[in-house]
């Protein structure tokens, strides 16, 4: 008991960041992407999308948080990415195919990632541990 | 007989111009204010209550048939006044406003239902005058979403740079964060430029 009582932990304090390649996300359906991301997210996970969401998957994103927000729960989600750019390229718009270039997205818990200061090109934020 | 049966032949064949636009933006950018400013001009009606505590719209309102007239064009909208877009609610921000924690929490929990309604009106428009706060940083990831959705569905949009009549506005800030898109300085409140929004509604959504 006196045993118990004075060991130390030596786990490692911090909040997990993880690093989703395009690749990875390029694979899953609209709702996997979104679930994947809001499950991630829900067990305190903080997640750098390498290529972002779509304007409607974010709109999506947005919906099902709203759903998923409750009192001293889950108060919802930081998300930060730079507006996505129109692909300009002739062959696109000929074919019309999707012009639409996500770009890097950052999204976690909105109790432990804050939003210090966005641009064009920068985003600042701070991570906190709770 | 004759007259009526031209009259009825007349309204077939007349184009129409109408559009369903939504007011979009952050909480407490003024997007009520400015539906209010609008229906009041051409209705001498309003659309709902503000408030300085964020979130104060929690229903989608929508008002009929508001016939503008401006730049020599006359266009018909229905007004969608859209609760306040957010990735996050917390009841705890509520009571810094002095609500009580039941009414706060109930707040919190409509104000959710509000954002998805929000998002869901997104499908069913014509168009969006996204509202922001040239006080505050343009770069919300709520402006980013609502621009992005506008662009992906080409559909027509106005960014009105609200709340000029404050010292420390900026519409420049917005205007160099989305050159792409047409931007008009107002203070919904006060009225301020409000004639060359009419102007742009007019151009863009007509």
């Amino acid at each position: 008991m006196t045993r118990k009582k004075n060991q130390t932990t030596t786990r490692v304090q911090g909040v997990e960041l993880d690093f989703i390649s395009e690749d990875k996300l390029a694979t899953m359906t609209a709702i996997e992407k979104i679930r994947f991301i809001l499950d991630e997210v829900r067990s305190s996970k903080i997640l750098v999308l390498e290529r972002g969401l779509t304007p409607e998957e974010e709109a999506k994103l947005i919906e099902l948080t709203m759903i998923e927000i409750t009192p001293d729960g889950f108060s919802g989600i930081e998300i930060e990415s730079y507006p996505t750019k129109q692909n300009t390229s002739i062959f696109g718009k000929i074919f019309g195919k999707n012009t639409t270039r996500t770009r890097l997205t950052v999204i976690g818990p909105a109790d432990k990632l804050k939003t210090i200061k966005k641009d064009r090109d920068m985003i600042t934020a701070i991570v906190t541990k709770q | 007989m004759p007259i009526k049966l031209f009259s009825w032949i007349k309204k077939l064949f007349k184009k129409k111009r109408m559009a369903r636009i939504g007011i979009y933006g952050p909480p407490n950018a003024g997007k009520t204010t400015l539906a209010n400013r609008i229906v009041r001009d051409w209705t001498g009606d309003a659309v709902g209550p503000v408030s300085h505590i964020p979130h104060e719209t929690r229903r989608a309102r929508r008002r009929e048939d508001i016939t503008i007239e401006a730049n020599g064009r006359t266009i018909t909208l229905d007004i969608v006044d859209t609760p306040g877009l957010a990735t996050k609610i917390d009841f705890h921000d509520f009571m810094r406003y002095g609500l009580e924690e039941d009414e706060a929490k109930r707040r919190a929990k409509e104000a959710t239902e509000g954002v998805i309604e929000a998002v869901k009106w997104l499908e069913d428009l014509d168009g969006v005058i996204l509202v922001m706060d040239a006080t505050e940083d343009p770069f919300t990831q709520v402006n980013v979403t609502v621009i992005g959705n506008m662009e992906a569905r080409h559909l027509p949009m106005l960014i009105a740079a609200n709340k000029i009549d404050l010292p420390e506005a900026s519409p420049t800030r917005i205007r160099s964060a989305f050159p792409q898109h047409t931007l008009v300085p107002i203070s919904a409140l006060e009225g301020e430029n409000i004639e060359t929004l009419y102007d742009e509604i007019a151009n863009r959504f007509g």
